[in-house]
């Protein structure tokens, strides 16, 4: 399907490595790769480009962590960023007032009927609520019948009058027949519109008027484009909603609009719809949505677990030691833990967008560090600092104190050997382009 | 056939005044770009970026047409902003020829197959059965029985929404009411067109998302059914996208026609805001004809789609 951001910074992102910071000069081409990328998932332009700009903004001068490519890490400022742009969880209904009102509004299509329903089997199940549907669209056929239906296959009372073409009526009678009838919530249903429609607006304005609701619901297909912003904006000039609703989400919509909207006319969303039945409807979590407009694994959680665990004063003082050549067992041992603490490698492989799928049938041996823990732990501090040092009757004494074989320690030996090896040349800067063709693929980046 | 020419001289008045939004915001922008430039340059072409891809012609073909006038800039070294607005109505018309080959002036049914079975399949919400409701009246009008098939079982109230429309209308529909089996609607619809000699069969679908696999697979075993009675049924697979859905368009285009052969498209809402744009990058990217527009909510506003008519109406002649 779509490619995934932290892809694309990736490339974006391919000048920038070796070097030790995030800069102006660097990051030019990564911020029009975070505004295609978020075009790409139906973010209104103008939205796209400023948040682009802001997330530039915010990476100049912080530093590349060996452990995540920058790519990676500017994914998850992108993400955090996104995060805290769609506002906080959980902003609840506002049920006040006897009967509490809650009007529903949107476009043709949006999906308020079945909207409604939900809410309501929501509030009669989860709140102990005795809600009311009223039928508030008398314009498409059937729209009556279908809330009956949906009323009928959640157990909720649906007040309609097919008799009656005036909206406003209909839904001043719903309230009083649910004030007569000992309902506690009702919710008008009521007829798609578009913004530019005048005369249907005025229709919803004054619906609104006479009612008073508690809460005014816009319900917004979240596949809508680029048009999401400008309709969000005219329904909420007309009747100021209190929330939003994004319905259709369990399809494979990036749902960028929710971004938009959000930016637009600064109003929660509340609810999310992820299916045709009537349970299908969740709360809003700003955080999966971000992941989901970027289209991304977990590549955030893999940063904030790499930045939490990453001790950047030991790293300085690993980078010393590479440049003086003085690499030993006890700066391996040390880098292991940095890679254990980051947890399973297997974890963390899946993690790794693209690399998730590709892993799933390899084994990885987890305990593959603990055999070379103890076969280090095993020397003595000397053999450590000087691996030079471990003769034939040393490797033998390791290998029985270690529980391994002596061909296991070989390899170790062989492996830091190696390692060193690189972490020579990579002093060398003439060396390093030739050094990364030939890197072998060594688990947890032994090579760094 | 024509007897009754449903295109009279309004249906370009209702495309202009539907368009008018797509239009004014399209080309109100394009000339706010230009303001107070001769020259087009990386700025202009920025904008012109800006504009495209506000009215949901998709990221990929606004690339492609920016490419296009890039290279026509090196090449020609001085292009005029004035320029622009011909260069661009070029471009989109070139970009709307390559794919749509058939370029149709008034609705048309082809002699051969009779009765010609149109299946309409699309997301939910698309505005599947107001299309199969404007398109019954629209053949009806041109002299042609017409019957309905009411396979969306599963929507609330589906069925009755399809039947006030063959009641609005006056044509027949056949349905087996909610909860049966599509298939065997479908199948029971074909038969009844059959013995009833009738020119047109719309089956209406349930609305479904492009990423369920169950559900695409429906579509396919309605199809095998249908093909019982006459075999090269349905001759047309109609997919009808709202003209609002902005990138994932592209996806329901893409898995709806993996899944059905779809050979025809309907854009619908046309006459919202901001849109129209949606036309141009669906043109780009599929082989698929748009072959019907919605813009706007009487009988008469889904109209045949003519690239020509389309292209003089968005840029105002």
């Amino acid at each position: 399907m779509f490619e995934n951001l932290s892809d694309k910074l990736d490339r974006a992102f391919k000048v920038l490595k070796g070097q030790g910071q995030i800069t102006e000069v660097n990051v030019a081409e990564t911020s029009k790769e975070i505004r295609r990328a978020l075009l790409d998932a139906d973010v209104s332009y103008k939205t796209a480009k400023s948040f682009a700009d802001a997330v530039k903004e915010q990476a100049i001068g912080q530093d590349v962590l060996s452990s995540v490519s920058p790519g990676q890490l500017f994914t998850k400022i992108t993400h955090d960023e996104l995060a805290k742009l769609m506002g906080e969880e959980h902003a609840e209904v506002n049920l006040k007032g006897s009967p509490a009102i809650i009007l529903i509004a949107g476009l043709q299509g949006s999906g308020k009927t079945t909207f409604s329903g939900k809410l309501a089997n929501f509030l009669k199940n989860k709140k102990a609520k005795n809600p009311l549907l009223v039928a508030g669209d008398v314009y498409r056929p059937a729209a009556i019948d279908q809330l009956h239906v949906v009323g009928d296959q959640i157990g909720v009372q649906v007040y309609s009058d097919k008799e009656n073409k005036d909206p406003v009526k209909i839904a001043e009678q719903g309230i009083k027949h649910a004030s007569q009838n000992g309902h506690d919530v009702v919710i008008v249903d009521t007829a798609g519109r578009l913004a530019v429609d005048e005369k249907m607006m005025d229709e919803i304005s004054a619906i609104k008027k006479s009612i008073k609701p508690s809460e005014t619901l816009f319900v917004v297909d979240s596949m809508t484009g680029q048009d999401a912003v400008n309709t969000a904006e005219a329904f909420n000039q007309r009747i100021d909603f209190d929330g939003v609703v994004l319905t259709k989400l369990d399809g494979d919509t990036r749902g960028g609009a929710a971004l938009s909207i959000r930016s637009v006319v600064n109003k929660p969303i509340k609810f999310v719809g992820t299916g045709e039945k009537m349970d299908a409807l969740d709360v809003f979590y700003p955080k999966r949505m971000a992941d989901r407009i970027l289209g991304m694994g977990d590549v955030v959680s893999l940063v904030e677990k790499a930045q939490e665990q990453y001790d950047e004063e030991k790293a300085r003082r690993l980078q010393k030691r590479i440049a003086k050549n003085q690499f030993d067992f006890n700066d391996f041992l040390d880098q292991i833990s940095q890679i254990k603490k980051m947890g399973n490698v297997k974890d963390l492989m899946g993690m790794i967008p693209g690399v998730g799928k590709a892993m799933k049938d390899v084994d990885i041996d987890d305990d593959a560090f603990k055999h070379i823990e103890a076969m280090i732990h095993s020397m003595t501090p000397a053999e450590r600092e000087n691996p030079k040092l471990i003769n034939g009757s040393r490797r033998k004494r390791i290998a029985s104190g270690s529980g391994r074989s002596v061909a296991e320690l070989n390899k170790l030996l062989k492996q830091f050997e190696q390692t060193s090896k690189m972490m020579k040349m990579m002093g060398n800067k003439k060396n390093m382009a030739k050094m990364m063709q030939n890197m072998p693929k060594m688990p947890g980046g032994l090579g760094r | 056939m024509g007897v009754f020419n449903i295109f009279s001289k309004d249906k370009k008045e209702k495309l202009d005044e539907g368009l008018s939004k797509t239009k004014e915001s399209l080309f109100g922008k394009l000339s706010r770009a230009v303001v107070g430039k001769s020259k087009v340059d990386d700025t202009v072409l920025d904008d012109l970026e800006e504009v495209l891809i506000t009215s949901d012609v998709g990221v990929n073909t606004t690339l492609k047409i920016i490419e296009r006038i890039e290279e026509r800039v090196a090449r020609d070294k001085y292009v005029n902003t004035s320029e622009l607005n011909q260069i661009l109505r070029d471009e989109i018309a070139e970009l709307l020829e390559e794919n749509n080959t058939s370029d149709y002036s008034k609705l048309q049914l082809p002699e051969q197959d009779q009765p010609y079975v149109i299946m309409v399949v699309g997301v939910n919400g698309v505005g599947k059965t107001t299309t199969i409701g404007k398109l019954a009246h629209q053949f009806k009008n041109m002299g042609k029985s017409v019957i309905l098939g009411a396979a969306d079982t599963f929507r609330a109230a589906a069925v009755d929404q399809l039947t006030i429309w063959s009641e609005r209308v006056g044509v027949p529909i056949v349905s087996q009411g909610m909860n049966a089996d599509p298939a065997s609607v479908a199948f029971d619809t074909l038969q009844s067109a059959v013995s009833k000699n009738a020119d047109v069969v719309l089956i209406d679908t349930a609305g479904r998302l492009h990423n369920k696999v169950n559900l695409m697979n429906e579509l396919g075993k309605i199809k095998k059914v249908m093909q019982k009675v006459i075999p090269d049924a349905p001759h047309e697979i109609l997919l009808v996208l709202d003209g609002s859905t902005g990138q994932n368009a592209f996806e329901q285009a893409k898995q709806f026609t993996a899944a059905t052969e779809v050979n025809a498209l309907a854009l619908t809402k046309l006459d919202g805001t901001a849109k129209g744009g949606v036309v141009i990058g669906i043109s780009d990217q599929f082989k698929i004809p748009v072959k019907y527009i919605g813009v706007g909510e009487g009988m008469e506003d889904l109209q045949v789609f003519n690239r020509k008519e389309f292209v003089d109406s968005l840029f105002g002649n």
